[in-house]
């Protein structure tokens, strides 16, 4: 827990005080019964007002005292839990951020925000339960205990006898129901799913006529579960009469003892009313603790699974400065037989791929799902490391890159385009904080983008909600393009970036791309042949595969795989079929 | 205040339906409140023994131990009925809480696959399992269990103000009297606290969105450079938020400690005053000990209601929506005819249909299809294909018309014969959570392994099948397979049982070439020689179909043959030019 517990650093002087102060609270609780006893043995047997009275503004001075010391200790207790919270969210937050495509992966979105969300709430909660409470109910246990022992020893071992057949009783209950409640859990979950599956495959179960089995299938997790939630429910009907029974019972011995402890002249009558005062407050105390405990746990669980992700180091470092001695070449990218996966075990994304491409150049990148495309472009910008060989960027190593410097010459076009609340500019500036109105609008321009943004009200000032879901998906896609280009980056790559684009938009896009000033090279990459075919080189992949390299025409006299992409998806130009001029102008 | 009294009356009839829907189980729910009634009143006699008994122990020489035995026993055996019986009410709450819930959830499971789809489409899934799940359990254990607590909350504010004023008049009214003092502190400081509550939530819901965003979007993030940036930006909410958290969890936990000392100050004007009626000769030390004990407990009961009464409203609102699931009406009566299928052929004459009824969608739409023949469904998408597929397998009736297969009006037979009757896969390529033996053999459990492998190989998922981990053992989960290999799957499924005719969605999700072409080609096969329908993306199979129907904005605008429609310049040439040529996938 070390990880965590730094982040409470600033809050040692709370986190100590808190509990200390809530002990003084219970301290004074656990002071009443013992003036409510001098009140019966001084103040009423020897007839004394004055003593009546006295004792009086002390029980008041107590419950003053008490509440000034709680709320002292509540105070210190937000501070710190709260505290430690925001501290633990932002270094987690930030950790996150530092980690590397690779573990991003393996560990998921949903995964990353229940640890940023729900568990660090969790854990708050649990802190300041813990610095509350923790302490305070096991302290008026014993310290009722030891009170007892004061006044009189033989009925205090009561006490001594009562208190462990009471924690027995109640966390005996409690850590026999806590694996059973996961099971309950377990098949609730279950029932969960399969009406949820009932739901979304509605259509498919009346189309086969199978709702009658469903409905069996069901009934019979709904029937096991009635069974563990009575099973576990038997168990935790038990903690309430049991306790009761023990307590009361113990209750009776003592006020039996107290009498023959009277008789013998070695206790007063309100020596036993305090004895039989502090017996009544261990009850309450122990069944708080126990459902205490259970909150405790659970943020426990949760501090585990937060340390867990704190302990995740970064799969890759990067230098403090570019080598010295900068090659002078014209080659932007080249590929020396790489080879990648995306899991140490898993089977190869790409294998031996080997390529040149020269600054200024248009490079297509085609083939089906899961070929290596995005694997390609995502060595390029080092989202991830490549297993064997090297992936060189003007010339250099991407690994002697510092942090940074190689994502600054790339502009991306992710495949899935995700816009971020704010405005239209705001999310252009990602590209480049300082760029000027001038050069967005020269960027949505290239992008086919103008349009829709003079068709917003405020333009570049038009909001975009959450994910950009107040946009289409062309228009998306054509603004995540536009953020690209304001960067003005070195190499720019679009990953199947115009598949929400209509044809007569693609295409317009790819020529003011080409009409770009600078030597700007481009990726594309994308499944249809019509995106690659102007382009200057194009990379085939297949199954991870570099199966043919060259332009569309040498391809298609020579790549087998390309020609099957492409008579795919032009049928009529497949040899031996009938021809369709008229397509073909379209196409060309 | 009309508001207040129709939300009564709405809370009125849900009880009333709650009553009528435990049904059986109305004598557990009366032992339940009569054994804590029981209970309520034994555990708060028992102090008042324990008072007695300390009244027998007063000095050295005045300690009547025989009085005491006999008081003491009593206690014992009232100790050892209440036990007893709060145990037995305790498993009789169990039993009436579990079996309401399972009998709730299995009249539901049974009303899902009775419901209309009409009401299945306009509720989204997670708010229907909400309600067999989570409002479920909240209308046992809130409103059932509830109700008990509430009642024994009651009994025990009763009984320990009856038990009080039979020791003395003032002390109790005293009590009475101050007690409301700790609920207007509980009040006060709730209200002050209500703000900062609000303003946590708010913020707290501002940053769990930017972390959905920043987190689900972290590869953008990374790949644009901007992590300094999005830490500011997290920064700020994070800070803000930590003023209001901790000002909501500061003044929310003052509560308690306030309570206590408003109860601690009334337990020492108990003591005082107590104090100074024994000496007046009208209270006994026993006596005092009792109110002693019951001005500890007397604001749990309040504590105990007003927490119930909150979850009542909550559990009556649930209640009210499960019982909004459970009674909506079913589909209509089914005819008891069986449809007789030879060859396929389907006629649809003069339909009218619409979802909303206000507003008119399909009217006037006739069509034909002899038997064996192929027809397209196209249009961009959102056009509404599927409403085609509605009418067709009477997932929907329609508002005017009707349908003919084989001759056969399909409001005539039953609905499950004329369901057979189609072999159907939707792009949603819906799979059990069970092994891929149990998906494949779906629609007809008693097929032999060989039979489901031959589907699969004639499917070309034998291909994927036999590679993983277990075979058809192999467990589905969410994200185990493929979406081209899922595909492959449903179309195994529909070809070990073979229908008649066929309702077909292709996929324009991207899959790999190969998949796609190995998909085609199952299509194909489970199409010949069967009455098709195909919801269509391809160009080839629109040129190949028979019929083409063109859809725009959920109407059928026009139908032919691919050269017919060409012809016709009008919204399929539009549609044709702007999306097919060129390219192959429609999307």
């Amino acid at each position: 827990m070390r990880k965590l517990l730094v982040h409470l650093h600033d809050y040692r002087r709370e986190s100590v005080l808190a509990p200390l102060l809530k002990l003084a609270e219970s301290l004074m609780d656990l002071l009443v019964p013992l003036v409510v006893a001098a009140i019966i043995d001084e103040g009423i047997a020897r007839n004394d007002q004055g003593i009546i009275w006295g004792r009086f503004a002390l029980l008041i001075g107590l419950a003053v005292l008490g509440m000034a010391f709680s709320f002292a200790a509540q105070w210190m207790a937000a501070k710190a839990s709260v505290g430690f919270s925001t501290k633990l969210r932002q270094a987690l937050f930030d950790h996150i951020q530092g980690l590397s495509y690779r573990e991003l992966d393996a560990l998921g979105t949903d995964t990353l925000i229940t640890r940023m969300t729900s568990d660090i709430s969790q854990i708050q909660n649990g802190l300041n339960l813990a610095l509350r409470l923790l302490l305070r109910s096991p302290f008026i246990v014993f310290g009722a205990m030891v009170c007892a022992f004061a006044i009189d020893v033989p009925s205090a071992l009561l006490f001594a006898v009562a208190i462990p057949l009471l924690s027995l009783v109640v966390f005996g209950i409690m850590l026999a129901s806590i694996p059973l409640f996961a099971r309950v859990q377990e098949a609730l979950d279950q029932l969960l799913g399969m009406t949820r599956e009932n739901l979304t495959g509605v259509r498919v179960i009346r189309a086969f006529c199978k709702e009658r089995q469903e409905v069996d299938g069901f009934d019979r997790v709904n029937e096991a579960l009635t069974h563990m939630n009575e099973h576990v429910g038997r168990l935790s009907a038990l903690m309430n009469p049991a306790t009761c029974l023990i307590i009361n019972i113990a209750t009776i011995l003592l006020i039996r003892e107290g009498a023959l402890r009277v008789q013998a002249g070695a206790l007063q009558q309100g020596d036993v009313v305090a004895l039989y005062n502090y017996m009544a407050q261990i009850v309450v105390e122990l069944v708080k603790l126990a459902s205490l405990i259970i909150t405790i746990n659970r943020s426990l669980a949760c501090a585990r699974r937060v340390q867990d992700m704190l302990e995740i180091a970064p799969s890759m470092s990067y230098p403090e400065a570019l080598p010295d001695k900068v090659p002078v070449t014209d080659e932007a990218v080249r590929f020396d037989h790489v080879s990648f996966s995306y899991t140490t075990t898993g089977d190869a994304a790409l294998s031996d791929i080997d390529f040149v491409v020269r600054r200024g150049q248009t490079i297509g990148i085609i083939g089906g799902t899961g070929s290596g495309k995005t694997s390609v472009v995502n060595l390029v910008a080092r989202f991830y490391d490549a297993t064997l060989g090297t992936v060189l960027v003007d010339g250099i190593d991407v690994r002697a890159y510092p942090a940074g410097a190689l994502v600054d010459k790339i502009g991306i076009v992710p495949q899935r385009a995700v816009l971020f609340e704010g405005s239209v500019r705001s999310n252009l500036l990602w590209g480049n904080e300082r760029a000027s109105d001038e050069e967005l609008w020269e960027a949505l321009a290239t992008a086919q983008a103008t349009e829709v943004v003079r068709g917003k009200d405020g333009h570049l000032d038009a909001p975009i909600e959450q994910g950009g879901r107040n946009l289409s998906g062309g228009q998306r896609q054509r603004l995540t393009i536009a953020r690209a280009l304001v960067k003005h980056p070195e190499i720019l790559i679009l990953d199947d970036s115009a598949s929400a684009l209509d044809f007569a938009t693609d295409l317009a896009l790819r020529r003011a791309i080409a009409n770009l000033p600078g030597d700007m090279t481009v990726f594309i990459v994308s499944q249809r042949t019509s995106s690659v075919r102007q382009a200057d080189q194009v990379l085939v992949l297949d199954d991870g595969q570099l199966v043919g390299t060259g332009t569309h025409d040498e391809l298609m006299a020579a790549c087998e795989v390309y020609q099957e992409i492409y008579y795919s998806q032009f049928p009529e130009d497949r040899p031996r079929v009938g021809h369709h001029a008229t397509l073909q102008e379209v196409t060309a | 205040m009309s508001q207040g009294t129709s939300s009564d009356a709405t809370s009125r009839q849900t009880l009333a339906k709650v009553l009528a829907l435990i049904g059986r189980y109305r004598l557990l729910l009366l032992a339940s409140v009569l054994l804590a009634s029981l209970t309520v009143v034994l555990q708060l006699y028992v102090p008042i023994l324990f008072g007695d008994a300390i009244d027998q122990i007063v000095a050295p020489d005045d300690v009547d131990l025989k009085a005491l035995a006999a008081i003491l026993v009593q206690a014992l055996a009232l100790v050892i009925v209440s036990s007893v019986a709060t145990w037995v009410m305790n498993m009789v709450n169990n039993r009436l809480a579990f079996h309401t819930v399972k009998d709730v959830r299995a009249r539901a499971i049974r009303q899902i696959q009775r419901l209309p789809l009409s009401y299945l489409d306009a509720h989204s899934s997670g708010d229907v399992v909400q309600r067999i799940i989570a409002d479920t359990d909240q209308l046992s254990d809130g409103l059932l269990l509830g109700f008990t607590q509430l009642f024994s909350g009651v009994v025990t504010i009763v009984v320990t103000l009856a038990f009080m004023l039979s020791k003395n008049v003032g002390v109790t009214l005293m009590v009475l009297v101050l007690t409301p003092v700790s609920f207007l502190v509980a009040r006060f400081i709730a209200a002050r606290s209500f703000d900062m509550f609000s303003r946590q939530t708010e913020t707290r819901g501002r940053q769990t969105a930017l972390v959905n965003e920043l987190v689900g979007n972290l590869r953008v993030v990374k790949a644009f450079g901007h992590e300094r940036k999005a830490s500011a930006q997290f920064k700020a909410i994070n800070d803000e938020l930590q003023g209001y958290s901790q000002s909501a969890v500061f003044y929310s936990s003052l509560t308690n400690p306030s309570t206590r000392a408003v109860n601690n100050v009334i337990y020492a004007l108990v003591a005082l005053v107590g104090a100074r009626l024994i000496l007046s000769g009208r209270l006994t030390v026993g006596g005092l000990t009792v109110l002693l004990s019951y001005a500890n407990q007397y604001m749990k009961p309040f504590n105990d209601i007003s927490s119930v009464i909150t979850e009542l409203q909550n559990a009556l609102a649930c209640a009210a929506r499960v019982f909004e699931l459970i009674e909506a009406s079913p589909e209509p009566a089914d005819a008891t005819t069986e449809l007789v299928s030879h060859g396929g052929e389907v006629d649809i004459r003069d339909v009218a249909f619409s979802y909303d009824k206000r507003e008119r969608l399909i009217e006037g739409f006739s069509f034909h299809a002899e038997p064996g023949t192929k027809t397209a469904i196209v249009g961009p998408t959102g056009c509404g294909k599927t409403t085609f597929i509605n009418l067709l397998m009477r997932f929907y009736d329609t508002d005017a018309g009707s349908i003919h297969v084989d001759g056969q009006d399909i409001m005539d037979v039953s609905r499950a014969s004329l369901r057979r009757t189609y072999g159907m896969v939707l792009q949603e390529t819906w799979l059990k959570r069970a092994t891929v033996r149990e998906n494949i053999a779906f629609g007809r459990p008693d097929a032999t392994d060989d039979e489901i492998v031959a589907a699969a190989r004639e499917a070309h998922s034998w291909e994927f099948i036999r590679r993983l981990p277990q075979g058809l053992d192999t467990p589905i989960t969410d994200d185990s397979l493929s979406q081209g290999q899922r595909q492959l799957l449903c179309i195994t499924r529909v070809m070990l049982c073979l229908p008649p005719m066929l309702i077909l969605d292709e996929a324009t999700s991207s899959i790999d070439t190969r998949t796609e072409m190995q998909i085609q080609e199952a299509f194909d096969k489970l199409m010949r020689g069967r009455t098709s329908f195909v919801v269509a993306h391809r160009l080839s199979t629109i040129r190949e179909a028979d019929q083409i129907l063109v859809m725009r904005d959920g109407r059928i605008v026009e139908q032919g043959t691919h050269a017919e429609l060409l012809a016709l310049q009008g919204f399929y040439t539009q549609l044709y030019n702007a999306q097919f040529a060129g390219s192959a996938d429609l999307g």
